[in-house]
């Protein structure tokens, strides 16, 4: 097939138009949803892969306007390197969710209730609406829908965390809400593309570009408004934490940088500076209290947290003086780095899911003999571990160093030291659940689980180490339609 | 096609790690199918490798990863002198680990770990930038650290932390030093000095800091060493391993490295960081030695006595010289061959007859006279007696030393051997000397020969090394090229 | 006065009253009426922001921006209140916990 028969196909609709219709069609179907979903999954990975093929194919970002209606009356879709990027790993940590949990998940029969599944393809298609919109206002409807299926599939196991989330969430909407009107008051249009061409824009747009963020803050979770995420997370059956940890709180962070990267308001020094330095304390905070939990959730729950924080470190690295020499390579460093955690937290989620099904808890007390009853397992909680820490060959790494490199570049010691500090941390508190996988002694034999379930999340952990060994081609892939003046990374 | 030969050196190790994982844990004559003759295979392909540089052919592999980072696999003399010695010593140990782990546990897990650390080990090897050391590096500590654990009690479980703890922490220095470097020079390769035309002495001199103080955590430099006595709970094949060719020496490797092809022992010297060096690396001679002496676990004192004996390779490349490079290179390999036979002999002691501390050993020389015979040499070649292998490296370094100017290492060369002899003639004089204990069981003790022969072997080794350093071939004579294309351009 | 001015002083006056109710109080159905007041308050600048000044028709762009507004942020009530008398069944209280809602009164 050419460039030119991938283009005839409306395969950027699709990606949002599928999801949404498997919704509508798993409704009706109850618990039946599963099949449906497991029949629709590769399809919606199959559109993605090949629209990543196109846009690579192309070399330049696809833009469709659905229904034939033209910007501002009508909907702009857009997909440039870094949404192929993050539909693509969507689409994968998605397919494997579905994959592990159509086979017989068990967690308290919460995913065989018929919302399950609706839901699950609800938030796949608002995440897909997400990284492929155009304009200001459709991010923020694709943002609600994505805040609303996710809620309820934090109900599933816990009211209260999901009710403390839902404030959080709506809090954040109406906050950015505000920065959206405030633009449109300022410039009369809501599209990205319209916007970043109209250059710098004055303190007003700064200003409402500062309300957006302040809104995503609290639905990204970033310190110090990620009290809801530990208890939302933690207590959430395991395909909804997975989705919740790797892609949901992830939005949030692609809008961001859609807003400071792409439209470029005038960017002040300081306000980066504190979405940097709320990463540092996020990084630190969240490490040290996943050190202290008792809960194999938890732990993976606070660790994102402090994952979160490295992305936020973009911000004071590469947002303020877009032109430098090393702009690009953290810009693509922190996107590296968000492709990577994707993969890796939702492996860890999935195992941690396993190990709840095979033993019946996840108390780390009670995790010793886990390493001889299901090797595959514990040992894709390493493989994914290693990623999260951010060690080679991982894609993490890959950020980490593209990162500490614009750090040192730029003179950021103390940002490149707290990378550093972070991936130790991230060891400290990794291990120890690990460590207490591999103790041996007279334990109860755990639950058989079905190898072709304990092999998904090896593969998601794997996937993640391979975008490291790979890494070459997803980072050409990100630089497709990216927006900073800096052409080039430092050789 | 010159990319070819370090793709599949690399591959050799790691596709029979990776088939193992997947082996059924009762599969064992697959799985010892597999190492064996994927260690037997790659030995072949070294051959065929050493012939081809023999002849003037260039072997070189390159991965571009993102803009400014890349891969760089390639071979030459001092890789193929750390990978000669890395895959001899695994074919070895694979042996031994078989006949001493039989019948145990997750051994699926253990040679899945073990191979992993190999492929680590010769990625290191062939490390041919800064970066890949790293990527290389951080995978030997990710798969030793399973097999430091491998028992899974909280002994091993506590060791494995305080490895974490020290190697990890080590890790990140390096780290940052690599990045601090790569943003001053552009990416760093090992075939000429850095450019480090505007930078200032002292990021000059915090860069070595970092990066030498990062690998030194591995080659146990003091204050540093903390980790390596500790880590002696793993089983004994990993001990050898770890002793012998892949943690410590990984380090001391880093180390030479660093000092020969990215910095240059001149500019070393100009920036006044030789001499401290030498000094940390005395002082771990001596300190090592002392404590391995206060030791009556024989596992325990040979654990010290490695502190001290890696530091006698990070001695000879601090010293600005060509004879104390010949020295300390040597004694990479030299101090391998004789490390791995004294544990194989400690293992096989512990394993077969029960023989633990020192007190143990009395009459042990008639019980299993093969293992003692081979302990007894590798012990008289740490000591430095002529003309076992030890006695070429100190000879070397102590010349090196003279002619670098730096009279007061003969000091400590006579020292540290003088407390060589205190605490290995002891065990030899018990081994052979002293009657056995009332009731002690000697028939079968030397079974299986699996278990034996590799000790012997390694001490043959230690023994030709010596006899025979003057060919070209042996360990000197290759140590002596390197440094001889080094100096002589 | 403009009428921009008017909608923007009436928006703004709302998303302050309804922020307060938002802080303050610790009934979660209060809390939910008063994101709604919020959200009305938003919606009210923004079409005031699609007033031209002269014009004989508004900007339809906001007017339709506030309809899909509207639509979501009821479905966002729908979802909260189900949450509530969910948890108001699971544990009696309307509040979350460390929260108390006789500081309400």
């Amino acid at each position: 097939m050419t460039a030119s028969g991938l283009a005839a196909l409306p395969l950027l609709e699709l990606t949002v138009v599928l999801p949404l219709a498997g919704l509508l069609l798993a409704l009706p179907l109850g618990h039946h949803g599963a099949r449906a979903t497991l029949a629709l999954a590769p399809i919606i990975l199959l559109v993605t892969a090949l629209l990543c093929i196109e846009i690579m194919w192309s070399g330049a970002p696809i833009e469709r306007v659905a229904g034939g209606w033209d910007v501002p009356l009508g909907i702009a879709l857009r997909a440039d390197g870094i949404s192929g990027a993050f539909l693509l790993t969507t689409a994968l940590v998605a397919c494997a969710v579905a994959v592990f949990q159509a086979q017989g998940g068990q967690d308290g029969g919460a995913t065989r209730r018929s919302t399950f599944w609706p839901l699950f393809l609800a938030t796949w298609g608002a995440l897909n609406a997400v990284f492929v919109s155009g304009d200001l206002f459709n991010l923020y409807v694709a943002l609600e829908l994505l805040t609303l299926a996710a809620v309820a599939m934090v109900a599933y196991g816990s009211t209260e965390a999901a009710m403390r989330y839902l404030l959080f969430a709506l809090s954040g909407s109406l906050v950015f809400l505000l920065g959206v009107a405030l633009i449109y008051a300022g410039s009369g249009t809501f599209d990205i593309g319209l916007l970043g061409s109209a250059g710098a824009g004055d303190t007003a747009m700064t200003v409402a570009a500062a309300f957006m963020t302040a809104g995503l803050l609290a639905k990204a979770a970033l310190f110090p408004f990620h009290a809801w995420l530990p208890p939302a997370h933690g207590n959430a059956p395991t395909p909804a934490s997975a989705l919740l940890s790797a892609l949901v709180v992830k939005a949030p962070f692609f809008i961001l940088v859609r807003i400071w990267f792409d439209i470029g308001p005038e960017t002040s020094g300081v306000l980066m500076q504190l979405l940097g330095y709320l990463g540092v304390a996020a990084i630190l905070y969240g490490s040290l209290l996943a050190m202290r939990q008792e809960r194999l959730k938890l732990v993976i729950a606070y660790s994102t947290v402090a994952q979160l924080g490295y992305l936020f470190l973009v911000f004071p690295l590469a947002g303020a003086a877009q032109d430098l020499p090393w702009t690009a390579g953290t810009w693509s460093g922190a996107i590296f780095h968000a492709l990577s955690h994707a993969l890796a937290k939702a492996a860890l989620f999935l195992a941690a899911g396993i190990v709840i099904e095979a033993v019946g808890h996840d108390r780390l007390q009670g995790l010793a003999g886990l390493a001889r009853d299901l090797p595959m397992t514990v040992f894709a909680f390493g493989i994914a571990a290693v990623s999260i820490m951010g060690l080679p060959p991982s894609g993490a790494f890959i950020g980490k160093y593209l990162m500490l490199t614009g750090a040192l570049a730029g003179g950021h010691v103390f940002l490149a030291i707290v990378m550093i500090g972070g991936g130790l941390l991230a060891a400290a508190y990794l291990f120890r659940p690990l460590r207490l996988m591999l103790l041996a002694g007279e334990t109860q034999p755990a639950k058989a689980i079905a190898r072709r379930r304990q092999v998904v999340p090896l593969l998601l952990a794997l996937a993640a180490v391979g975008l490291g060994i790979a890494a070459s081609l997803p980072y050409a892939l990100l630089q497709i339609g990216r927006s900073l003046t800096a052409t080039e990374g430092i050789e | 096609m010159s990319g070819i030969m370090p793709a599949l050196l690399m591959l050799c190790p790691l596709v029979p790690a990776v088939l193992t994982f997947f082996l059924r844990e009762d599969s064992h004559r697959l799985r010892n199918a597999v190492a064996i003759g994927s260690a037997l295979l790659k030995l072949a392909l070294i051959a065929v490798v050493l012939l081809g540089v023999a002849a003037g052919n260039e072997y070189e592999l390159r991965i571009p990863l993102v803009p400014g980072l890349y891969m760089l696999l390639r071979v030459d003399e001092l890789s193929l002198l750390f990978i000669t010695l890395s895959s001899f010593l695994w074919l070895v140990t694979t042996v031994y680990a078989i006949a001493y782990l039989g019948g145990h546990e997750n051994l699926s897990r253990f040679f899945g770990f073990f191979n992993l650390c190999v492929a680590a080990t010769t990625g290191i090897a062939l490390s041919g930038s800064l970066v890949t050391f790293f990527f290389f590096y951080e995978l030997l500590t990710l798969s030793t650290w399973p097999l430091v654990v491998h028992n899974g009690d909280e002994k091993s479980l506590s060791a494995g932390r305080t490895y974490l703890a020290y190697t990890m922490g080590g890790s990140a220095a390096l780290l940052l030093g690599i990045v601090w470097a790569e943003g001053v020079a552009g990416p760093v390769e090992f075939i000429a000095p850095l450019d480090f035309e505007d930078t200032g002495t002292l990021a000059q001199r915090l860069i070595f800091v970092l990066c030498v103080g990062g690998m030194g955590v591995k080659a146990a430099l003091i204050p540093l060493h903390g980790w390596l006595p500790t880590a002696m709970v793993a089983p004994a094949p990993v001990s050898a391993l770890l002793h012998a060719v892949a943690v410590v020496k990984a380090g001391a490797f880093g180390i030479i490295r660093f000092i020969h092809d990215v910095y240059g022992i001149a500019r070393v010297e100009e920036l006044a960081l030789g001499l401290p060096l030498a000094l940390i690396a005395s002082a771990t001679i001596i300190y090592g030695s002392v404590r391995a002496l206060q030791q009556t676990d024989i596992k325990r004192r040979l654990a010290f006595s490695t502190v001290s004996q890696v530091s006698y390779i990070v001695l000879g490349a601090s010293l600005a010289g060509p004879i104390a490079a010949i020295g300390g290179l040597v004694h990479l390999v030299h101090q391998g061959l004789m490390k791995v036979t004294l544990f194989f002999a400690a293992g096989a002691l512990a394993e077969r007859i029960e023989v633990r501390s020192v007190d143990q050993l009395d009459g042990a020389g008639r019980r299993m006279p093969l293992t003692m015979v081979a302990f007894s040499l590798a012990a008289l070649g740490m000591i430095g007696v002529p003309p076992l292998a030890g006695f070429m490296s100190k000879w070397f370094i102590g010349v090196g030393a003279l002619e670098a100017g730096r009279g007061w290492v003969i000091l400590v060369l006579a020292g540290s051997s003088l407390l060589n002899a205190a605490y290995f003639l002891p065990l030899i004089y018990r081994a052979w000397f002293k009657p056995a204990p009332e009731g002690a069981v000697s028939a079968g003790a030397e079974r299986p020969l699996a278990l034996i022969l590799p000790a012997v072997v390694t001490a043959i080794s230690v023994l030709g090394a010596g006899v025979l350093a003057g060919l070209w071939i042996s360990p000197l004579g290759w140590a002596t090229l390197i440094v001889e294309r080094e100096y002589l351009p | 006065m403009s009428t921009a001015l008017v909608y923007a002083l009436c928006g703004a006056s709302l998303v302050g009253v309804g922020l307060y109710g938002f802080i303050t109080r610790a009934h979660l159905l209060r809390r939910i009426l008063a994101f709604n007041i919020i959200g009305s308050g938003i919606f009210l600048l923004l079409g005031g922001a699609g007033s031209r000044q002269g014009a004989v028709s508004p900007d339809p762009v906001p007017q339709a921006v506030i309809i899909t507004g509207i639509v979501v942020a009821l479905s966002l009530t729908a979802l909260a209140v189900a949450l509530l008398v969910r948890l108001v069944e699971d544990t009696g209280r309307a509040t979350l916990p460390g929260e108390d809602a006789s500081r309400d009164a």
